[in-house]
């Protein structure tokens, strides 16, 4: 086996029993990035010269016997968490040059560990979109399919993972950005709770749905990653003084008895594509061999999701990015002129179309006269809901779904049409909206050899319930195994 | 509400974007398809029903009135496109 190929797990095994250092896997995992980042453009920055920096300031820890889970693997980041010292870029051209002069909270814990920052990865621009196509710096290739897209946003960092160009990554998920593409790319990617991973330096896209996750080649390392980075962080008001549980104690095989999952019954729709329903299907009934029951839920608002997600996130994000004003850093156009003009050229020539589509639904829907039909009744619908997981949850443990309508698009397919990219979206905004964790798991592939992903969602801080699940899944199967040929 | 090419010109006003005169078209085009299909959220029966902002309950965050560091001027101005004795530089305003 190749080094690169590696999990968490392995290589710290591995680097633990000095078989390996850390310079020789950091080594591996840069030469495997240049040997076939140019077919996938999943990084936007490689950290050449750090990442080898960092592997020998890990080897020297595990040569003093200090080695916890992360020392010395090398992980990729999606591009909107700060690192000090390096570029952080959100994929727009407003912050291309932007070096951020303090570590993310996610990104000091990884530190303290003594685990390697490899690069920054692609994603769309401050994280709108569901194909990484909105990117402003580049476009990124599913390793499956090069002529299809990754998912996104954190579609860099999918690819990354899936094409073994980083042991593990964190992306990050505002209506399905670290699923969604872990679906399209065969891993596995978690969203937790909301407030449950410091959001201090993840760069702000809607605040109450933001959320930093794992995303991993499977669910060991998915509750490996996750110890590292859940709890409380007095940075972030949002985030929740609650006990971190150690998320590996749920990865045992004994079965899912005395459990029950319910499947939604609107998820159902016309809309789903064949060889994903028959997957998924496959999928529920794989839980249930292993001893859960699977009863039918209802939850009732599915239809208002998307459309009270595309309310709110535009909402929240024209007032989050007000603050690129070509000031204080980041891009400012110097053409002459006064402030103002300085202001609107720098936004104009700085932001994609994607996000000035989505400054100007947020600032229309807030605006006079349209803040109670648009806002005020999106957060309302929310609250619904919100009731509806709370009501289902009285009848089940966990709940199971695809996490895509369909597998990977053809890039280009759907960049001129807003609206049908933002309904492919349906069953994953609910997590967000809710505040709920929502796991992807591989589940099959379609007749084209793309990777199909399982949902599971669970009750607030319940992360426990979904890698159980996903644990007993993944050791009946072996999709996640499985490697793109590149 | 249909959005019309002015109001998407007066939002973009608001929102310190310039827009040229195809990307109106284009927005206005795209952005009444979503508004059009936002519209369902008026068949949603509200009444009565709180509003949520943020999915989990949370009070006040306090902590203890302590000294802690902050980043020093400099650093906290390296980004900044133009900068003058550990200020700000922006076109002239007044």
């Amino acid at each position: 086996m190749k080094l690169y190929e590696l999990t968490i797990k392995e290589a710290h095994e591995l680097l633990k029993r000095k078989e390996i250092s850390s310079q020789e896997l950091t080594r591996a995992v840069l030469e495997r990035i240049h040997a076939v980042d140019d077919k996938v453009k999943a990084y936007i920055t490689v950290a050449d010269e750090r990442a080898m920096e960092d592997a020998r300031i890990a080897d020297k820890a595990i040569s003093e016997g200090n080695i916890s889970r992360l020392t010395g693997i090398p992980l990729a980041i999606k591009d909107l968490m700060t690192t000090e010292g390096l570029r952080t870029t959100c994929a727009s051209k407003i912050l291309e040059n932007f070096v951020p002069p303090y570590n993310a909270t996610v990104i000091g814990k990884l530190k303290k560990e003594h685990a390697v920052i490899a690069g920054k990865t692609n994603m769309d621009e401050f994280a709108m979109g569901s194909s990484t196509e909105n990117s402003g710096i580049q476009i990124t290739h599913n390793p499956w399919d090069l002529s299809r897209i990754p998912g996104g946003s954190s579609g860099g960092s999918a690819a990354a993972v899936a094409a073994d160009m980083c042991i593990a990554s964190l992306g990050s998920d505002t209506g399905g950005s670290i699923r969604q593409p872990a679906a399209h790319c065969g891993i596995v990617g978690l969203k937790p709770t909301y407030g449950r991973v410091s959001r201090f330096g993840l760069v702000a896209y809607a605040s109450s749905l933001d959320q930093i996750g794992p995303m991993t080649k499977d669910v060991t390392d998915c509750a490996m990653l996750m110890n590292a980075v859940a709890g409380y962080d007095p940075k972030d008001s949002t985030s929740v003084p609650k006990e971190v549980p150690d998320y590996t104690a749920c990865l045992k095989h004994e079965g899912l008895k005395g459990m029950t999952i319910g499947i939604p019954k609107e998820y159902s729709t016309a809309g789903l594509d064949a060889d994903v329903s028959a997957a998924v299907k496959n999928a529920v009934r794989k839980i249930e061999s292993l001893g859960a029951e699977c009863i039918e839920i209802s939850l009732p608002h599915t239809e208002y999701v998307v459309a009270a997600y595309y309310v709110i996130a535009p909402c929240e994000a024209s007032s989050n990015l007000a603050r690129y004003d070509g000031v204080k850093y980041g891009f400012r156009d110097k053409e002459k002129g006064d402030l103002m003009q300085m202001y609107r050229s720098t936004r104009s020539k700085g932001f994609g179309a994607e996000v000035k589509r989505r400054i100007i639904i947020g600032t229309y829907c807030l605006s006079a006269g349209y803040y109670d039909a648009y806002y005020g009744k999106a957060s309302q619908v929310r609250t619904l809901i919100m009731e509806d997981f709370k009501n289902a949850f009285e009848h089940c443990d966990a709940i199971a779904s695809p996490v895509t309508p369909a597998p990977a698009f053809r890039i280009g397919e759907n960049t001129d049409d807003p609206l049908t990219m933002y309904l492919s979206d349906i069953f994953t905004l609910s997590a967000n909206m809710a505040g709920i964790p929502g796991i992807s798991v591989p589940c099959g592939f379609s007749g084209d050899g793309l990777p199909i992903g399982l949902q599971i969602m669970g009750k607030h801080f319940n992360e426990e319930i979904l890698l159980t699940v996903a644990y007993n899944f993944e050791q009946e199967t072996d999709f996640h195994k499985r490697k793109p040929m590149l | 509400m249909k959005i019309t090419k002015n109001e998407v010109i007066h939002v973009a006003d608001l929102s310190r974007l310039d827009l040229d005169e195809e990307s109106i078209d284009k927005f206005a085009g795209q952005i009444a398809n979503i508004l059009e299909y936002v519209e369902k959220l008026g068949h949603a029966d509200t009444e009565g029903v709180a509003p949520t902002s943020h999915a989990i309950f949370l009070s006040n965050a306090f902590r203890e009135d302590g000294e802690i560091s902050h980043l020093d001027r400099d650093t906290a101005i390296a980004n900044a496109p133009e900068k003058e004795d550990g200020s700000f530089v922006v076109p002239r305003v007044i």
